[in-house]
């Protein structure tokens, strides 16, 4: 099991320096100045010795590995020193072209908002497609099975940006305010729960985008589940458990859900970038000041530097899940670590 | 009475044996009239199961009534998407203009049947790049078993990539430049375009080279290579109207997620200019009027949801269909 992890996670490596190179090339490509911003006042001279000093100029390369010597090195080392206390020597860290704050402060000051919404939705979403995964897969066409599969359907279809606008439209504008069923459409990010009452405003605004994130991680992973469950109910050893005498509940729970779960599991991390993405979308319908929203405004402002961090945040993510997944799999599947 | 051999008998049985004879009646106790003297062809059996599945005939209708409004309403309702009436502007329904009109006095209707032809160019033209792409790369990967180990990596590195950030840094980056080679429309139509087709042909050639993989293996192939078929006329003739089906299915699943892609670009604001209507953007210009004006954030986020649900099922219906295990049962 070691060996495999460690293989695992030893090839991950380059993926994620090809990725990190695709983004900074990417990024690299565009015409945007670093002094763009600035007044138009400042002297051609003084404008060049900024870029000189932002490293604008140097070859593509050169650029490159200092950028990842920053992301790689510099900035966990700061991280220590710190946490830690620890006095290592570090050089310069990755600024931001528009706030000239370093962009891992500000990432780590919009996390927080953003891990709130996306990792509350996906636990929600995950424990409602459960036992409608379970319950479709054995009553397989019957009503519930049909209901299901149809609000998955819509789940797939209808994107975060509309059912996100229709929500609102339902739960914030028809239902008058002072109703008990009243949701805010705006999330307030500075709101501190201290109390009862702040918590109730807490849970209350967080609904909504709960709901919506929510909505495509149940479709998705309740057909998972249900196409899992029916392969393995079918499968001789639920026969067998079935022809013992056990009971249907501990079948069907114990026996068929556990094996089902196998694929469903690596599905649910596989899962988790793609509702980062989603967050994008959603941060920006329902105003949250999160990660997403950070990216925009720095793809907006031509922040390069912000924009390559963030992107290559999301990148590290999908990564890093990717190897969860495998890892997972090797964990409760023993045929696959003997590859 | 017609005497018909019973299918799967051989025409002589062993030297003595005593020939069988089924009569037209006790066969058509087992098969149906209609199975019977009727030449039964691959488009007609998929059309027969495709014809079982209610919800894919139900999208299918429902795809081609939105196909069919949008490319030949704007010749019936013929007010120009862009004209503005700054008198008539944040009007209700009336008779004039069925879905009203926005805070210029546009019609919302036009503004819909335009952006719709937008939107659904968009999805067709990155759905066919995709599966360019796709087929090509799959058909490589699976054929030729020096490109497979190459071309798969390359596969998965894409997969690992965060798509939509990226697209939006693309977006962000080029549209500027292609805006002034090849017009505003142009310039965004292509951007768009490419972007979505490059970023989504994954899936396609993984599902492509899986199957290529085992046809490759199939005794027609073995049969053309024997006869020296080169490799390029074992691929057009023999291999890829084989792996059509599962073609076919990521084709309509492409048309959606190009859709929805397109739409989410619009709505970030990063899509087409404002006064060119897509549906995503639309969508992003009626939400600060949501308040105030509900039903037009509604029809252009009701028209994306209906076709993308509408072609989810006809993909549903001919993943079906088009499976040889499941057809005919």
């Amino acid at each position: 099991m070691l060996t495999y992890t460690f293989r695992r996670t030893l090839v991950s490596i380059p993926t994620l320096l090809f990725i990190a190179f695709v983004i900074f090339f990417i990024v690299k490509l565009s015409p945007s100045d670093p002094t763009g911003n600035l007044p138009l006042t400042i002297p051609p001279e003084v404008r060049e010795k900024i870029r000189e000093s932002l490293g604008v100029n140097q070859p593509f390369l050169v650029q490159f590995f200092l950028w990842l010597k920053q992301i790689v090195v510099t900035e966990p080392l700061h991280w220590m020193n710190e946490t830690f206390g620890t006095q290592f020597e570090i050089g310069q860290r990755i600024l931001s072209y528009q706030t000239r704050s370093p962009v891992m402060d500000l990432i780590v000051q919009r996390m927080p908002q953003t891990l709130w919404v996306v990792g509350t939705s996906y636990v929600v979403g995950v424990l409602i497609a459960v036992p409608i995964g379970i319950i479709s897969a054995y009553r397989q066409y019957s009503w519930f099975d049909q209901a299901g599969t149809f609000v998955s359907m819509v789940g797939f279809s209808v994107p975060p940006f509309f059912s996100g606008v229709l929500v609102i439209i339902l739960f914030s504008i028809i239902i008058p305010r002072e109703s008990m069923f009243w949701l805010p459409s705006i999330y307030d990010t500075t709101h501190e729960v201290v109390g009862w009452e702040s918590f109730k405003f807490q849970f209350r605004q967080m609904i909504m985008p709960v709901m919506v994130l929510a909505l495509q991680t149940t479709a998705q992973i309740s057909r998972f589940l249900r196409a899992s469950m029916l392969d393995n109910l079918n499968q001789d050893y639920v026969r067998t458990a079935r022809a013992k005498g056990v009971k249907e509940r501990s079948v069907v729970l114990l026996h068929a859900l556990r094996n089902s779960m196998i694929p469903v599991i690596t599905v649910i991390a596989l899962g988790v970038p793609a509702i980062f993405g989603g967050a994008i979308i959603t941060e920006q319908i329902f105003k949250v000041n999160g990660l997403g929203q950070l990216l925009i405004i720095a793809i907006q402002g031509g922040d390069v530097p912000t924009v390559q961090t963030i992107t290559f945040m999301f990148a590290g993510l999908i990564v890093l899940f990717n190897l969860i997944a495998d890892i997972l799999y090797g964990v409760f599947d023993p045929r696959i670590r003997y590859d | 009475m017609t005497e018909v051999k019973a299918k799967g008998q051989k025409p002589s049985g062993p030297v003595g044996a005593k020939r069988r004879v089924v009569t037209r009646e006790q066969i058509l106790t087992v098969f149906p009239e209609q199975t019977l003297g009727v030449h039964r062809s691959f488009a007609g059996d998929v059309w027969a199961q495709f014809k079982s599945h209610k919800g894919a005939v139900f999208g299918a209708a429902v795809f081609l009534t939105i196909v069919f409004l949008v490319f030949f309403g704007p010749m019936i309702w013929t007010i120009d998407p862009t004209f503005v009436d700054i008198r008539s502007r944040n009007q209700g329904a009336s008779f004039a203009h069925p879905l009203g009109t926005d805070q210029l006095g546009r019609d919302l209707l036009a503004r819909v049947l335009s952006g719709g032809r937008v939107s659904l160019a968009v999805g067709l033209t990155a759905m066919a790049l995709s599966l360019l792409f796709g087929s090509t790369i799959g058909v490589i990967a699976g054929y030729f078993r020096r490109m497979d180990g190459p071309l798969m990596r390359f596969t998965d590195l894409f997969l690992a990539l965060p798509l939509l950030p990226l697209l939006l840094v693309i977006v962000m980056l080029f549209r500027e430049k292609l805006s002034g080679v090849l017009g505003p429309e142009g310039g965004i139509f292509i951007l768009m375009v490419s972007a979505i087709g490059l970023t989504s042909w994954m899936q396609t050639a993984r599902i492509v080279r899986g199957d290529v993989l085992a046809l490759k293996e199939r005794e027609f192939v073995l049969a053309a290579k024997s006869i020296g078929t080169p490799s390029r006329r074992i691929i057009t003739r023999h291999v890829l109207p084989n792996v059509l089906s599962p073609i076919m299915v990521s084709a309509t699943l492409g048309i959606a997620t190009a859709i929805i892609t397109e739409s989410a670009l619009s709505f970030l604001g990063l899509g087409f200019p404002p006064d060119f209507p897509t549906w995503g953007r639309l969508l992003f210009d009626a939400i600060d009027y949501t308040r105030d004006y509900p039903g037009r954030v509604i029809w252009p986020g009701l028209a994306i949801s209906l076709t993308v649900l509408s072609v989810n099922y006809i993909g549903d219906g001919l993943r079906d269909a088009l499976d040889p295990r499941l057809r005919g049962r």
